[in-house]
């Protein structure tokens, strides 16, 4: 079976793959374009670890095909820094030491960021149901959701 | 496996007609039975190349909502959750935001568990399917989709496109509760939708209750509407209508909970949320 050549854009640059059918999205982000940002966790949706957006949408890029990002936009962990410039949830998510061990932070920061899209001034309960599928065994949760509180007030500029 | 996405309704029926193919809509459940190798097919047919099946659209008869529509679509459509709230609120209980963003009412509903959220949300309101296959095209009401736990009334090559969701009658309001022992990301231990519609004088004329996870496939308890209709919804209207949802469970001891412990929950449950449904069929 050939590979299926998928031509898409990952954080606003043109890029090109080759995968097999039943390869993920995950994988492919991985494997085939060192987009190592988002992490394998549970392989079955539930841990939110390999967050992504996929046409501004935010989804679990595990339980998507890879040849399923074919025109699409996909933004990954790895376009939100401007540069040196950390992204103001990372930069409180560092200040609130939102984090621990690190492998849900990617996903967190991404599905975090998508929130904030949608609504840039939730409600702590708010944030909580938005992240209950970005699963956290270090932190307990209370710094990831004061960090992502504390960033939504400095980028309304409150 | 091969991956193909067609862009008709007739090449994806020519594709789910071979051996080993299956459909796939969002992949929440596709991907993972995958993955753990409980399916193993030759072909996955996207059939989210196909137009009818991405879409939401409105008429005077209601709403046709494409079978691979995503709950997040369902519940950012301008009127959909005004007209149908306990729909929408259903398929939103589905996995969490990730999920939301790829789960779709077709998927839910021919992944085949009988405590699938949207399933009793689309009974209740009536919802009829719109399914392609190798003859054409054919309509069949939801409750009568689902057979037993992975077994549809489906056939070769059958595969369904969209949902038609009546339009909400003038005083009519719908709801969905389920319960389950935390307050996100679990799986309905007992799911309940009830859709009814009042005259001018508060007179229930339509009500369809719908229970999930107490039986081998979602249920219409067409005794327990019964109970409501031609009543006010009154305390005696519904606590015959309790006692109907009860006597229609046959459920499962499981680690989710025992039969003593279904049954129960499904009466409470129902009378909660037809009076859900009551207040809203009030207010409009």
């Amino acid at each position: 079976m050939a590979k299926h050549h998928v031509t898409t854009t990952v954080n606003g640059d043109p890029v090109e793959y080759l995968c097999e059918s039943e390869q993920s999205l995950l994988d492919c982000l991985r494997d085939e374009l060192d987009l190592i940002g988002a992490k394998e966790g549970c392989s079955s949706g539930d841990c939110g670890a390999c967050s992504v957006l996929l046409d501004g949408r935010l989804v679990c890029s595990c339980l998507i095909l890879g040849v399923e990002a074919e025109g699409k936009n996909v933004e990954t962990i790895e376009g939100m820094a401007q540069g040196e410039e950390l992204h103001p949830l990372q930069r409180k998510f560092l200040e609130h030491a939102a984090l621990q061990c690190g492998i849900c932070t990617p996903g967190v920061l991404v599905a975090a960021k998508a929130l904030l899209a949608k609504n840039p001034d939730p409600t702590e309960t708010q944030v909580r149901y938005w992240l209950a599928g970005n699963l956290c065994r270090c932190t307990g949760y209370d710094k990831i959701v004061r960090a992502v509180m504390d960033a939504a007030a400095e980028m309304r500029g409150a | 496996m091969r991956y193909e996405k067609p862009t008709t309704v007739e090449a994806a029926s020519a594709l789910l007609a071979g051996q080993g193919a299956r459909v796939l809509a969002g992949g929440t459940d596709l991907l993972v039975q995958m993955k753990a190798r409980v399916l193993s097919p030759d072909v996955v047919v996207d059939i989210k190349g196909i137009d009818a099946t991405r879409k939401i659209t409105k008429d005077a008869s209601g709403y046709t909502i494409g079978a691979a529509v995503t709950g997040a679509e369902l519940k950012e459509h301008p009127t959909l959750s005004k007209d149908w709230p306990g729909l929408v609120e259903a398929a939103n209980l589905i996995g969490s935001t990730q999920v939301q963003g790829r789960a779709s009412l077709g998927g839910n509903l021919c992944n085949g568990s009988p405590a699938a959220d949207s399933v009793p949300g689309m009974i209740a309101a009536g919802a009829v399917a719109t399914i392609a296959g190798p003859k054409g095209t054919r309509t069949l009401p939801v409750e009568d989709i689902m057979l037993a736990p992975r077994k549809l009334a489906l056939t070769a090559g059958e595969f369904i496109v969209s949902f038609k969701i009546p339009a909400r009658p003038a005083h009519g309001g719908d709801a969905y509760l389920r319960f389950i022992p935390r307050t996100e990301m679990d799986i309905a231990v007992v799911g309940c939708g009830v859709a009814l519609a009042l005259d001018a004088s508060g007179t229930c004329t339509a009500a369809r209750v719908s229970l999930g996870a107490v039986a081998a496939r979602p249920l219409l308890v067409v005794d327990a509407g019964k109970a409501l209709i031609g009543t006010k919804v009154d305390e005696a209207a519904l606590a015959k209508m309790e006692a109907a949802a009860r006597a229609a469970c046959k459920p499962i001891d499981d680690k989710r909970g025992t039969v003593e412990f279904r049954i129960d929950v499904a009466g409470t449950l129902a009378k909660r949320t037809a009076t859900i449904a009551l207040e809203r069929a009030r207010k409009v």
